[in-house]
């Protein structure tokens, strides 16, 4: 037991912490080193990826070579100079904000009815809500396609939002879901018991404790629309032509290192979204403890 | 004990009873008007419109099952032309989508089953380290992935060249555009979806079950395979349920990491709706989603939904 | 009142009010088919301390959220100073509550949570300021305006919580287990203080709780619930010495049953025979007819074991036995003692020099008082 953790130095104050640890810790195995080195590898696979867009958008080279022959920004220069990027970059920027605003608000009165009420027909709406997750995007699209062609709603970029909106419902709908389950309805009822009627309620004390999931619902509405492509591929026409849109096209035309360049905005705009989703996450650990305090000392008062 | 029912003016019971009930469903009605928006809107947005989609695969250009023949006659084309003539185009179609999808499958969970549960086994602040290795490439578009894959796979792509500058090959391997490129794209994209329910599912195992194995004498490979393994299979079930009914949906990666012969139904879909064939795209699309569907009353019925479902959400 | 409750409750000023009336008539609510309260009347006296206790499930916290106003019965009305509130919403009840495990807001300070009542009051923020300090100084907890609820220890969470409740003056004060979350000596002193509080303020208080012995301690009157129904209701002694039913006489303390049949009544006593025991005594009950099977209960330290005289007083009633099995528990030992008929007796006897000890196998012979035991 000692001699698989030989680091674990008594340093005085993680001594008690250590000593817990090294007795949960399993041994240090043949099939363990085996299973790390496996996890590594396909942790590898999943990351490297997505990092080896960065290297070639800064290549001074006009094909995909590699390692690139020197260092330029060239395409970055493109990405801002060539028509079409930017536009389609603020359509994108658009339509994800109307997304979002859209489903959050939706989708979180949603939930509350669908955790909260005791309606007939609740389970089969809850199914229908989450259904654009597995439904296959070309069925939504086709389906928006037909449906917008005679609304006249082709090339809007309101209409495809409408369209993200339906594609991110669902994301809204089960984290917020998933934040009331998790949330003490006592906490409701001493506010009304306090003289606070039900938007007040809602506004003081059940929004500020489910906003994490709320904000994480947000979040997976705006990537949703944000990296939309196969409804907009069929709705976008010319007018409301989206930065995925725009990437496809190009990605079917000529492969130059824009592309890369473009992937390297989103990767890193993507990593610091995830990051702030992190922290958010964090921090409604740190409110949830308080009632695991709570609920620890009953527990300790019981034994 | 006191009567007091007297004293104060009695309302009728029965006429009471009727109010406090009315009082009871308005309190529902309230929960359905905050629920109405979101359901007419997903109406208006995504139900009506597929279901007016799919009608159109009875209805375009005529009434009738004119649009589903075409899936009909595989037989046919191999009785008039003989075993040397391919099966019908469109029942290949579907048989590669579900040649992918179960290939893609059985990968990702050969690949996130240890890395789903090595995660689990360690302390949840080291996990959750790890984890952000995992949901960088889930939050990162699947056209920058797949774009990604384009860089590594291509003729002058790094792969070929690390190959070449290592002496492994003479020339650059034709690597993009074949059915291989398919399966490293698109398990690559779909790992993700398979890590994360196995992920929540191994976390909630009580570690104490296995202390307890070890403690009745098995050994490390028995309390795995006795234990740990069955326990895990909810995991399994919805990761997998999840990554084969999106595989099947595919589109954007096979398009463009596959070769000409990679079509998968999503493409297919999409070719005959812009060569306006309406009817029949309308079909494919009728049969993918009842796969779909089918797939998902198939696991849901065998592990019930709260297996499935309920440890996802965990 | 000890020194120490009256230097913790400084003499308030504004907080406080004339407790008032609270009526269920006949009160029920129904889940589907399932009766959670089945017809409960309850009156309640102005300034009193009520006490609901039951198991779960007995329907005591139900009854509560309807007077709260968190559930609408299916049939009956309440009344609270003779205006029926069942129909009203929550929010205007004006009825103060201490949730189990207190239900303070986690993304406010103490501060907050106490203003938060009367903000929705639309109370100026000086009043509010003087109110809260005051409410604050009343619970022992002067100065604590700036902390979070996680920052506090349950004991204090749960002064917080008594503040938050008493600090918009209802005239009616809830709690739901107040004390259930914290440690056994933190709960006994908190049972003082919240008595003490009552008698200084003058609200009426109904208390919900699964613990007897915590109801037998606080309160004026105990309401006894079990599936739904109030079994029996009345001042704790009236309770504990008189049982008017099995449930209550095992809810409540410790309880022998002994089964028997009534033989005859002759007017202040009921005589039952025991099979294998004889004749043995009761005070008279009405609705008991010759030859109606009962249970006779007597409380464990009811009975005192004695020696072989004879020349036992009249209105004893005695059996013997054998010492089946004793139990050391400190202050005292407790016997079981196998009766002729197999039926089986506790009593307890008090560690006291000069008293006998018995072993096991011994025979003894023992006697209780007939006021001291109940037909149930």
């Amino acid at each position: 037991m000692t001699a698989s953790t030989p680091a674990a130095l008594p340093r005085p104050d993680a001594a008690a912490v250590s000593r817990t640890r090294r007795r949960t810790r399993p041994p240090l195995s043949l099939s363990r080193v085996l299973l790390w080195i496996v996890v590594a590898v396909v942790l590898a696979y999943l990351v490297f990826p997505v990092f080896i867009v960065a290297p070639v958008s800064f290549s001074s080279a006009k094909y995909l070579q590699f390692p690139p022959p020197g260092w330029s920004l060239q395409w970055y220069e493109n990405y801002l100079n060539r028509p079409g990027w930017v536009p389609a970059t603020f359509v994108s920027i658009r339509v994800a904000i109307i997304t979002t605003l859209l489903a959050t608000t939706l989708g979180t009165a949603a939930s509350l009815a669908l955790v909260r009420g005791r309606f007939p027909g609740r389970n089969a709406i809850n199914s229908f809500m989450v259904s654009p997750l597995v439904v296959p995007g070309i069925i939504v699209a086709i389906g928006i396609y037909f449906f917008y062609a005679q609304a006249k709603l082709v090339g809007n970029p309101l209409g495809l939002a409408f369209a993200h909106t339906a594609l991110a419902l669902p994301f809204v709908v089960t984290n917020v879901s998933a934040t009331l389950h998790g949330f003490d309805e006592r906490l409701e009822y001493a506010a009304m018991n306090l003289g606070a009627n039900r938007w007040q309620t809602f506004r003081r004390v059940t929004l500020p404790i489910i906003r994490p999931g709320v904000f994480a619902g947000a979040l997976f509405a705006f990537i949703t629309s944000f990296d939309e492509l196969i409804v907009a591929l069929f709705v976008s026409g010319s007018g409301a032509v989206t930065l995925p849109r725009k990437m496809w096209d190009s990605l079917r035309q000529e492969i130059d290192p824009t592309i890369a360049a473009v992937s390297t905005i989103l990767i890193t705009l993507s990593v610091a979204i995830l990051l702030s989703a992190e922290l958010l996450r964090q921090r409604s650990e740190r409110i949830r403890t308080a009632t695991w305090i709570a609920e620890e000392e009953e527990l300790g008062a019981r034994e | 004990m006191t009567t007091v029912t007297s004293e104060i003016a009695q309302a009728p019971r029965a006429a009471q009873m009727a109010r406090f009930a009315r009082l009871r469903r308005l309190e529902q009605w309230r929960y359905v008007l905050l629920l109405l928006p979101a359901l007419v809107f997903l109406i208006a947005f995504y139900g009506y419109p597929v279901a007016a989609m799919l009608t159109r695969s009875f209805s375009e250009p005529g009434w009738g099952l004119q649009n589903f023949e075409p899936l009909l006659q595989a037989r046919s084309a191999l009785d008039a032309f003989g075993l040397s003539i391919p099966m019908n185009a469109y029942i290949r179609v579907f048989g590669i989508t579900l040649q992918i999808a179960l290939i893609v499958t059985v990968f990702t969970l050969l690949l996130g089953y240890p890395v789903a549960y090595a995660l689990s086994s360690v302390s949840p602040a080291r996990a959750n380290l790890l984890m952000i290795l995992v949901l960088i490439p889930f939050w990162t578009s699947i056209l920058v992935r797949s774009y990604a894959w384009m860089v590594l796979l291509g003729q002058e792509g790094i792969i070929n060249q690390a190959l070449i500058a290592t002496g492994v090959l003479a020339a650059p391997m034709q690597l993009l555009n074949t059915r291989l490129a398919v399966y490293t794209g698109m398990i690559h994209i779909l790992l993700p979806f398979m890590i994360l329910p196995l992920y929540a599912v191994m976390r909630g195992i009580d570690r104490n079950l296995l202390r307890a194995a070890g403690n009745l004498g098995a050994a490390p490979s028995a309390v795995f395979l006795r234990i740990f393994l069955p326990l895990s299979l909810p995991g399994v079930a919805a990761g997998c349920l999840l990554v084969f009914i999106l595989g099947l949906g595919f589109y954007i990666t096979p398009a463009l990491l596959g070769g000409q012969r990679d079509v998968m139904i999503s493409m297919l879909i999409q070719q005959q709706i812009s060569q306006l064939n309406w009817g029949f795209g309308a079909a494919l699309a009728l049969v993918l989603l009842l796969m779909a569907l089918a797939i998902y009353l198939l696991f849901t019925r065998l592990l019930g939904v709260e297996r499935v479902f309920g440890s996802a959400r965990a | 009142m000890t020194d120490m409750d009256q230097a913790t409750y400084a003499v308030s000023g504004a907080i406080g009010s004339l407790g008032a009336r609270v009526i269920f008539d006949r009160i029920e609510k129904r889940y589907g088919s399932v009766v959670a309260v089945d017809d409960v009347s309850l009156d309640i006296s102005p300034g009193e301390f009520i006490t609901l206790l039951g198991p779960s499930g007995s329907g005591k916290t139900t009854t509560l959220m309807m007077l709260a106003g968190f559930e609408i019965p299916t049939a009956g009305e309440i009344y609270v100073d003779e205006d029926p509130i069942a129909a009203v919403p929550p929010y205007r009840r004006n009825i103060g509550m201490v949730f189990q495990n207190y239900a303070l807001f986690p993304h406010m300070t103490v501060g907050e949570n106490i203003a938060f009542p009367l903000q929705m009051r639309k109370m100026s923020k000086a009043e509010i300021t003087r109110q809260s300090g005051e409410v604050l100084d009343l619970v022992g907890l002067p100065g604590y305006e700036g902390r979070y609820p996680r920052q506090l220890s349950g004991g204090q969470q749960q002064r917080v919580a008594v503040a938050r409740a008493l600090v918009f003056n209802p005239r009616v004060l809830l709690m739901d287990e107040p004390l259930g979350a914290l440690d056994k000596q933190l709960r006994e002193h908190l049972q003082l203080e919240i008595k003490a509080l009552h008698e200084q303020l003058g609200v009426t208080i109904i208390y919900v709780t699964h613990d007897q012995e915590e109801a037998l301690v606080m309160s004026d009157r105990i309401a006894v619930m079990n599936n739904g129904r109030i079994e029996q209701c009345g001042r704790p002694t009236e309770l504990y010495d008189e049982p008017s039913t099995r449930f209550v006489a095992t809810f409540i303390g410790e309880s022998n049953f002994i089964d028997a049949v009534v033989e005859r009544l002759d007017g202040t006593a009921v005589c039952v025979e025991a099979p294998g025991l004889g004749e043995l005594r009761a005070p008279m009950r009405s609705g008991l007819t010759a030859g109606a099977p009962v249970m006779l209960t007597v409380r464990p330290e009811k009975i005192v074991a004695v020696g072989d005289e004879n020349g036992m007083a009249a209105d004893m009633n005695v059996v013997t036995g054998t010492v089946d099995d004793v139990v050391f528990v400190g202050e005292m030992r407790r016997y079981v003692v196998v009766l002729p008929g197999a039926q089986r007796l506790v009593l307890k006897a008090q560690n006291r020099r000069g008293v006998q000890g018995f072993a096991r196998g011994d025979p003894i012979r023992v006697c209780w008082n007939v006021d001291d035991c109940r037909i149930v």
